[in-house]
């Protein structure tokens, strides 16, 4: 990284090539089998998510036709066992209306990953914004921001998040959101709310200790303006804790739209998600437990490889961890 | 020291006069109609004007919220001329959708969420901590990667599916267990265990599992700090030195953690009560919301904003009696 070495580099035979710290946290993160199987999984299944309709459409399923040529007439159940499983559908057919699992499942993983994923987006700009200027500025603003986060902190999160939703929900439908679009809403609007202050406060943290390192000071003798110096300067050195925040935030927020999903907050009829699944699958599931095990298991399945992938990420970032060996 | 615990009251009340002001604008001015959501299906106009006056709903908002903190403290009285009621302080509000006054509500469900947090809370510090240690003193043994591996997979689970799964395993395939129904354990002591167990481990198991990580990661960062080798060098028994240096210090973060997720446990409580359907504050809470019933709402965000500024104190104050490195000022 540093050159202050040069010297004596010089003099070796061979070219010693400087590697950046991305380079360094790559390189450790490849070594870690379990962090690369995790990293292979979560591609495939990004991968399935994002190709969804498509696939889905080869295969000749459909996520919301009823279907009642596969249940049984007496109790609405799927006929056969394993829930109904067949050639035409993989993993069964949903109770009472015959949808079929395997397409809703994939659905599903759209819904729930593209939730997670737009709100720690926003919580990432959001919060490292607010963190920096806080973080450099310091004063009233900083006070301001430092005793609303706060506030933040003290609230009952997660019964705040349930709350919201009757409240939110109709003021999205009225503002002209479909149902399906004001239900996402809401979940991304209460995820970036109460999600951006954890990170706000990391992010203060690191500039408070960076400000007083001499490439910033630098920077500010040479009369570079303040834009220039957050984003420019300090934002580069931020990017570790922003990554491992992000990884470690996407599991937590993908059990949290299927846990809200579960309570009858979250997603809706017609809409698949996980947590919508596993809360439908409840009624049945003395009968029919396939029907519980399948988003469950694909809820753990990824909330899982998130965290093996994210500790990695976090072991492979950290300064500590003998940055000059690599 | 008496100085900083009266500063630390006074911010924790100013904490909790904003959240009370930003939940009552919340749930009273982020709604189109607060007065259409008294009555749900039964409505008409009617009635809708009725319980508007009658919950002072036609009030400007900060007048209603005088009018909330006064019912707190000193109780109020409802509706104006011949219909009226009296409802006593502590008032927290009055539910129209079920007809009665929150408060007892409140405290009638307490107990069950209470029973639930303190059993899961000895069960997940207990395990978590000792498993956190006896993982930092098997470093990179097996030993420690099994818990390590167990913790991260404990961790994964998210806790409805946890609960589900025991519910279907315990109770229903093998029935070792009743199917859960509460009762409160001065009336039928084994039935209430019976009932209790499956939502404490459940509860316990994903806090558990992150108290190992929280654990071994601080034992081990303590164990790596000069004083602990100054204290081996000196000749104290290996014993001593994790006792009495590591684990004192090393535990204070830990502190903080659990008192802060002792207090923020209704959020798990929402969802462990409805799995196992335990008539908690949880239960309530997220029946509220169903129903849109917004006094109740606003009453248990305060209560659950109350239990959290409280803890936060308790375990401002803990800290400087556990860490001797700690001096309040």
């Amino acid at each position: 990284m540093s050159t202050a070495t040069e010297p004596t580099v010089a003099l070796v035979d061979a070219p010693v090539t400087g590697l950046s710290l991305r380079q360094l946290a790559w390189r450790r993160l490849r070594r870690d089998r379990g962090a690369m199987i995790a990293m292979w999984v979560l591609v495939f299944i990004f991968g399935i998510a994002i190709l969804t309709p498509w696939l889905v459409g080869l295969m000749g399923l459909d996520p919301y036709a009823f279907d009642g040529t596969v249940l049984s007439p007496a109790g609405s159940l799927p006929l056969g066992d394993w829930g109904g499983a067949s050639w035409e559908h993989p993993l069964g057919v949903e109770p009472l209306t015959g949808r079929d699992l395997l397409a809703r499942l994939m659905y599903g993983a759209r819904v729930s990953l593209f939730i997670a994923v737009t709100s720690v987006v926003i919580i990432a700009v959001v919060g490292t914004t607010i963190g920096i200027i806080a973080g450099y500025k310091g004063g009233w603003l900083d006070t301001i921001i430092g005793r609303s986060t706060d506030l933040l902190l003290a609230f009952p999160f997660f019964l705040m998040l349930i709350a919201l939703s009757p409240v939110l929900t109709q003021r999205l439908e009225a503002a002209g959101l479909s149902p399906e679009a004001a239900r996402i809403g809401y979940l991304i609007i209460v995820f970036a709310f109460f999600g951006w202050p954890y990170l706000a406060r990391l992010i203060r943290g690191q500039v408070l200790s960076l400000r007083e390192r001499e490439f910033v000071e630098a920077a500010v003798a040479s009369g570079a303006p303040t834009r220039r110096i957050l984003f420019k300067e300090m934002l580069p050195n931020l990017w570790a804790p922003i990554i491992v925040y992000v990884t470690i935030s996407i599991p937590t927020l993908i059990a949290a739209e299927a846990v809200l999903s579960y309570l009858g907050v979250g997603i809706v009829e017609p809409t698949p998600s996980w947590g919508k699944m596993l809360a439908d699958s409840v009624r049945y599931f003395a009968v029919v437990p396939t029907y519980l095990f399948i988003p469950g298991t694909a809820l753990f399945i990824v909330v899982y490889a998130f965290n093996v992938f994210g500790d990695a990420v976090r072991d492979a970032l950290d300064p500590r961890t003998g940055r000059g060996i690599a | 020291m008496t100085a900083y615990v009266i500063r630390r009251v006074l911010t924790g009340i100013l904490i909790l006069v904003l959240l009370s002001m930003l939940t009552f604008v919340l749930f009273n001015a982020l709604p189109a109609d607060p007065a259409a959501l008294t009555c749900g299906k039964s409505c008409n106009p009617q009635t809708i004007e009725a319980n508007r006056e009658r919950l002072g709903l036609d009030m400007p908002l900060y007048m209603q919220y005088l009018e909330f903190v006064k019912g707190i403290f000193f109780g109020r009285t409802y509706g104006s001329g011949t219909a009226t009621f009296e409802c006593s302080a502590p008032c927290l509000g009055y539910s129209f959708r079920r007809g009665e006054e929150v408060t007892p509500l409140i405290l009638g469900v307490l107990p069950v969420t209470i029973y639930l947090a303190i059993g899961a809370f000895i069960l997940w510090i207990v395990t978590g901590v000792l498993l956190g240690i006896y993982a930092a003193l098997r470093r990179g043994r097996w030993q420690e990667r099994a818990t390590m591996g167990a913790a991260l997979v404990g961790y994964s689970f998210p806790s409805f599916f946890i609960g589900l799964l025991l519910l279907f395993f315990v109770v229903i395939r093998w029935q070792l267990l009743p199917y859960p129904s509460y009762v409160p354990p001065s009336e039928d002591p084994v039935q209430f265990l019976q009932t209790m167990i499956l939502p404490w481990i459940t509860l316990a198991l994903v806090f558990a599992a992150f108290y190992i990580r929280l654990t071994r990661n601080q034992m081990l960062e303590t164990l790596s700090e000069d004083y602990i080798r100054t204290a081996r060098a000196k000749g104290l028994p290996e014993r001593t030195v994790i006792r009495k240096h590591g684990l004192r210090a090393g535990l204070t973060p830990i502190v903080t953690a659990a008192g802060l997720d002792l207090a923020g446990l209704l959020g798990g409580a929402i969802i462990v009560e409805s799995v196992f359907t335990l008539p908690g504050l949880g239960r309530l809470a997220i029946n509220s919301v169903l129903d849109a019933d917004l006094p109740v709402i606003t009453a248990t965000v305060l209560v659950a904003g109350f239990f959290i500024v409280c803890a936060n104190i308790i375990v401002d104050l803990l800290y400087a009696v556990i860490d001797p490195r700690v001096r309040l000022s």
